[in-house]
């Protein structure tokens, strides 16, 4: 553009327009509620995330955990070369389960294998196995699995001993005798306790939503501030309050999809259930929405720069994830650590959402958790207000 | 509405600090309503931070005063109302339309036909055909344009503009300048800070501001005779020799070239004369006595600022 093109000043006399005072509240706050919307809708990068974010992570999260592994690597440790042995080798791979990558003979390398993560699986084959079979003394077969990754290894533990009867029952060698020839002794190493696969995606909606809707509202003041147009938009009159309408409305309707798009996505794809009422789910998802968006709004008011308002929501996201039981079992935890949990909004969340899909829960069950994240979310509204500057000083 | 009294800016002793910096010192001025007042001074002087403190977006540390007629203190919600505020920096939304960033103005301000309002401004501003264009992807003339033009949209009775044209090309200075004059023909109260001297003259009065201290305000002419500055125009060969030399003798305040020629000045015209006295028959130098340029004025103050406040 040039100066050539353009036009002569205005002429005439500037137009006065009529102004209405009532619903000044509704009014203004609607004019946030546009901007922002408009603004998001050419955030392309934003709105990508709002999509591909849950999709994204289900995809990856949902199929590591619900697909049953097979051909898992597995090690033997052969300290006896027998035909029952070589037996029951072949029926573990028959199973698809377990695929035998090395045979050795010594303790040690057998430990160093499954220590270095070369293999997932160990079976041991003691000496003398088969004399002590058919002696009837019923010798331990030792299966070691890697539990680091408890769901890995959950399903092809949990089928061994079946699989190895079923598999043995047409052996010639062995006949069909009444019960296991041998004790299979099962030890999960590292890592005893395995969790659910189905408390995970309930809890995914939860933990997607409190990082995306933080980040979002995280952002939104500071980066006023750094664009230079708080400076405009403080010598308006529009009042603290009404900027924060303005600002987390429309990412309730964002959050609102997203929890629709992984629930439908974890109903469809990973066979999740809904027991329980899908009305008061999305009652309460949106209550825990906009709790987490109050809370990322605070966070733009305490901050200086967006990389802070980023690093913010990190050190409250981590602990979100991990003392809200979406990680670890909270009943298992410390209780210092139980307090901690007890004030994240994703706890509360988390019990909500895993008692309405896996159990049928009803509002009566949820009242605690429920008033817990009201409280919550009007203690982080508060903060904001009273923490947003109305002037430059 | 109160202040009907002809005065749209009335404020006493303002003073603030950022961080035990005294940003602005014991500053008073009045502006008449319907004019148009210009705020000078060098970068820092605290210009900025005064127009702030006007239409509320910073409080005075101390001082009080009335803008339209409201406590500059208590009303800052109804002054905001009245007072159209273009920053230095562009701060309309750079990622909305020009059509987008005026509907959002004239909802904010509530009124009540926004669409309408937006569109006449756009078609007023000239930029029809432009109203889907994001803000951020329009030149410095253009930005400036609609940014007045938002300002303007809810009716204020009181612009304030902070360096409204820095940047801007001299067609679209001028354009700015016939759109304020006009504005304040509509009966417009608007204070306007810049560093252009033609921008000054251009102005009913004006106000001058170093380091947070108000030096000189008036009509152009009461500051230029307020002044008491004697100066001489000097043409010739040499002046480069000539500037060295005649710099820091007794009476002589400034020596400031001007094109071709050399502005000497100082407010003692006795000791002035005394020390120019020995160049005056040198040949090859032609020397006039003229009066001093509005510049002269404010290269002088600014001089003698530095020494009292630095």
């Amino acid at each position: 553009m040039s100066a050539v093109d353009r036009p002569a000043p205005a002429q005439g006399p500037a137009p006065v327009h009529a102004i209405r005072e009532r619903f000044g509240f509704l009014r203004r706050s609607y004019a946030m509620l546009i901007k922002e919307f408009i603004q998001l809708k050419r955030d392309r990068v934003s709105f990508a995330m709002i999509v591909m974010l849950p999709v994204m992570q289900l995809m990856l999260f949902g199929y590591a955990i619900n697909t049953t592994p097979h051909h898992l690597p597995s090690a033997v440790l052969l300290q006896e070369d027998s035909d029952l042995a070589r037996s029951i080798l072949k029926a573990l791979e028959n199973t698809a389960y377990f695929r035998f990558l090395y045979e050795v003979h010594d303790v040690d390398d057998f430990d160093n294998l499954l220590k270095s993560g070369k293999v997932l699986f160990g079976v041991e084959i003691p000496r003398g196995f088969e004399r002590a079979v058919r002696r009837g003394d019923k010798p331990a077969l030792l299966v070691a699995a890697d539990a680091t990754d408890p769901v890995a290894a959950s399903a092809a533990m949990g089928s061994l001993g079946m699989i190895v009867q079923t598999a043995l029952k047409h052996d010639l060698y062995i006949g069909d005798p009444p019960e296991m020839p041998f004790e299979i002794r099962a030890h999960a190493r590292y890592n005893p306790a395995a969790s659910s696969s189905l408390n995970i995606v309930p809890g995914l909606v939860g933990t997607i939503l409190t990082m995306t809707m933080l980040i979002f509202t995280a952002l939104s003041v500071t980066r006023e501030v750094e664009r230079g147009t708080m400076e405009s938009l403080l010598s308006m009159p529009i009042k603290p309050v009404e900027v924060m309408f303005g600002k987390i409305v429309p990412y309730v309707l964002v959050g609102f999809l997203q929890a629709f798009l992984i629930i439908s996505i974890g109903v469809g794809l990973f066979g999740v259930p809904v027991l329980g009422n899908l009305f008061l789910l999305a009652l309460l998802s949106t209550l825990f929405i906009t709790t987490n968006l109050s809370i990322g709004y605070t966070i733009s008011t305490v901050v200086q720069n967006q990389l802070q308002a980023m690093q913010m929501s990190m050190m409250f996201f981590l602990p979100s994830i991990l003392l809200s039981g979406f990680m670890f079992p909270f009943a298992g935890m410390p209780t210092w650590a139980q307090y901690v949990g007890e004030c994240l909004p994703l706890t509360h969340y988390l019990r909500i959402v895993r008692a309405i899909m896996l159990k049928g829960a009803s509002m009566q069950n949820l009242r605690f958790d429920t008033l817990a994240l009201a409280a919550l979310m009007l203690l982080a509204m508060t903060i904001a207000v009273t923490r947003f500057r109305r002037t430059l000083d | 509405m109160n202040g009907g009294n002809g005065i749209a800016i009335d404020v006493k002793g303002l003073s603030k600090s950022f961080g035990g910096r005294e940003v602005v010192h014991d500053l008073s001025m009045q502006v008449r309503r319907g004019s148009i007042y210009g705020f000078l001074g060098p970068n820092g002087s605290g210009k900025t931070t005064t127009i702030r403190i006007l239409c509320g977006l910073l409080t005075p540390d101390s001082g009080e005063g009335t803008c339209l007629g409201y406590d500059i203190r208590r009303d800052s919600e109804k002054i905001k109302r009245q007072v159209g505020y273009m920053t230095q920096r562009f701060s309309l939304y750079q990622d909305l339309s020009v059509r987008e960033n005026l509907e959002f103005v004239a909802r904010l301000y509530g009124l009540a036909d926004a669409r309408g309002a937006a569109r006449e401004m756009i078609r007023r501003l000239g930029l029809s055909g432009r109203e889907e264009q994001l803000a951020g992807e329009l030149s410095g003339g253009w930005k400036q344009r609609l940014a007045l033009g938002a300002c303007t949209l809810p009716n204020p009775q009181l612009l304030l503009l902070d360096e409204p044209t820095a940047g801007v090309d001299p067609k679209a200075r001028r354009d700015f300048w016939n759109e304020i004059h006009a504005l304040a023909a509509e009966g417009l109260t608007v204070l306007v800070s810049t560093h252009y001297m033609d921008e000054a003259e251009r102005c009913h009065e004006i106000a001058y501001i170093a380091y947070g201290h108000l030096l000189a305000r008036g009509t152009v002419e009461e500051v230029i005779a307020k002044s008491a500055l004697t100066t001489y125009t000097v043409t010739g060969d040499d002046l480069n020799g000539l500037t060295s030399e005649l710099t820091g003798k007794p009476g002589v305040d400034m020596v400031a070239p001007f094109g071709t020629s050399l502005h000497v000045s100082g407010r003692d015209v006795a000791a002035l004369e005394a020390s120019i006295a020995p160049w005056r028959q040198k040949s090859g130098l032609r020397w006039q006595q003229s009066s001093p340029s509005l510049e002269d004025v404010f290269i002088e103050l600014m001089g003698r600022s530095k020494d009292n406040f630095q």
